[in-house]
């Protein structure tokens, strides 16, 4: 209990008193996430509504795939990401491991099935209820796609946040690829393991508080800013 | 009446999963105004309007407009028999297939204003569809269908689930457009709207055309016991 009080306090002075290293980190933990989630977004959405209007020959196993991979171990993702950045691995010679950007794309390879199953299994809800007139009305693909999307927009937004929940909350992965190196790949989640480890719970706790501000403040944010947008019902 | 017709249908069958839902139908249209399609509930019209319009599959048979089928079915609009609305306002639903085509924004939503006070909802142009009601759900099916100036509309019970004063309205606006030019094919059960509207008349039974007369001929001098039985209100086995 002691602890927790502990961790309540520092999280509260870390925050007023503008640490430069709480800000540094933190920064970098948004950063990492939200350029991973964008990344990963481009990917999961169009991917989404392709499996939701178009019938081929893979695309149970396609939907079966992504549905498993939403469970996919981090630790294992960036494991296998670090052996394909790693000096003597195929992508070696960008220089790329212990980077910020190793840590995107380990992060983008474990948010885009999540995004892609949740937006999924919306835009194929919306496609059973518009399936007969947009049929009647002979629209291209790439329309229908549009459409679905754009009319989906507030379940997609969910998914966005179900997929930024993700990343930033995750640690195995940017451990790996991104060694938690100070003031070059240290994130929130990172720097609360290293300090558990060192015993400091309190500022561990502290940062630990701070990350669920984060992740709270956005969530809110955006879907402030969504509902501004639309008054209705979707 | 439109360059789509005649048309001439031969045999032609629709079935999915094994199950036949409609067919083999052999019928001439010549397509003069208005064609009502009659029969008993699951007698197939629902089937034939959409292996007309050519969103149901066509498995045996043949469908011949006088112009090619991907000509003919661009000439086409159809209005389910349950309202299908995007979810968006009014006015997005209403222009949505002018801008699917090409339209410029402006020019779309200028035309979908028209027709929107053409059916009555110049007053909820903003509203989100789903927030109508049922019978201004189906003005605004009506008013979406004929935005691209088809020359045939389908219309799959416009009217069912209406009071009298909405149905009132509804066949007003189908006998403008039908004045203006454009052909329709529609299926109702109120046998006193499809005596109000029909030039000719196709009934149903059992996935088949069992009759195919003009509408007068039917109301007075049905030529077979099913539709006699119909008329009357029995039920038809
Ligand atoms: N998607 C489908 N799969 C299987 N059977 C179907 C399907 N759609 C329709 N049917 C069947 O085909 C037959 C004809 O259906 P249809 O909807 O054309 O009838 P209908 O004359 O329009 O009936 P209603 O007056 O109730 O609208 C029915 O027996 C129905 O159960
Ligand atoms: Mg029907």
């Amino acid at each position: 209990m002691a602890d927790l009080w502990g961790g309540l306090v520092q999280a509260f002075w870390l925050i007023v008193t503008f640490d430069a290293d709480l800000f540094e980190i933190t920064l970098r933990s948004l950063y990492v996430t939200l350029t991973a989630l964008v990344i990963a977004c481009l990917i999961a959405l169009p991917l989404a509504s392709l499996l939701a209007v178009k019938r081929f020959r893979w695309r149970r196993t396609v939907i079966g795939v992504l549905n498993a991979l939403m469970g996919l171990p981090p630790v294992v993702v960036g494991l296998i990401v670090y052996v394909l950045l790693s000096r003597s691995g195929p992508f070696g010679v960008f220089g790329l491991l212990f980077t910020p950007t190793a840590m995107i794309i380990a992060q983008v390879i474990i948010i885009v099935p999540l995004v892609a199953s949740i937006a999924h299994q919306s835009l194929r809800e919306l496609w059973t209820d518009y399936h007969d007139l947009l049929i009647s009305l002979n629209v291209t693909q790439a329309q229908k796609m549009r459409t679905l999307l754009w009319d989906a927009r507030r379940a997609l937004l969910t998914a966005a946040l179900a997929g930024f929940g993700r990343g930033i909350g995750e640690v195995g992965a940017i451990m790996i690829v991104g060694g938690n190196i100070d003031h070059a790949t240290r994130v929130l989640t990172t720097a609360i393991a290293l300090e558990t480890g060192r015993g400091d719970f309190a500022l561990a706790l502290g940062l630990g508080f701070v990350l669920i501000a984060l992740a709270v403040a956005v969530n809110l944010m955006i879907h402030g800013l969504s509902r501004t947008e639309v008054e209705g019902r979707w | 009446m439109s360059a789509l017709f005649p048309l001439r249908v031969s045999g032609a069958k629709s079935s999915r999963r094994g199950n036949v839902l409609v067919g083999p139908v052999d019928l001439e249209l010549s397509g003069a105004g208005t064609t009502v399609v009659i029969g008993p509930n699951g007698s197939g019209k629902t089937s034939l309007l959409a292996m007309l319009h050519g969103t149901n599959r066509l498995n045996a048979g043949r469908i011949d407009w006088a112009v090619p089928q991907d000509q003919a079915r661009a000439q086409q609009a159809f209005v389910f028999q349950r309202p299908i609305l995007l979810r968006r306002s009014v006015i997005q639903n209403i222009a949505y297939p002018l801008l699917m085509r090409g339209m410029t924004r402006k020019t779309a939503l200028n035309r979908a204003t028209e027709w929107s006070e053409r059916v009555g909802l110049g007053a909820m142009l903003d509203r989100p569809a789903q927030s109508l009601s049922g019978g201004e759900q189906q003005k605004l099916a009506l008013a979406r269908a004929m935005i691209c100036d088809p020359q045939l509309l389908f219309l799959d019970e416009p009217c069912a689930a209406l009071d009298g004063r909405a149905t009132r309205e509804i066949e007003a606006i189908l006998q403008s457009v039908a004045a203006s030019g454009t052909d329709l094919i529609m299926t109702t059960h109120d046998l006193g709207q499809a005596q109000r509207l029909a030039q000719d008349v196709v009934f149903m039974l059992h996935g088949k055309v069992h009759e195919c007369t003009s509408a007068k001929e039917f109301f007075t001098a049905p030529k077979t016991n099913a539709a006699r039985a119909f008329l009357r209100g029995d039920i038809v086995e």
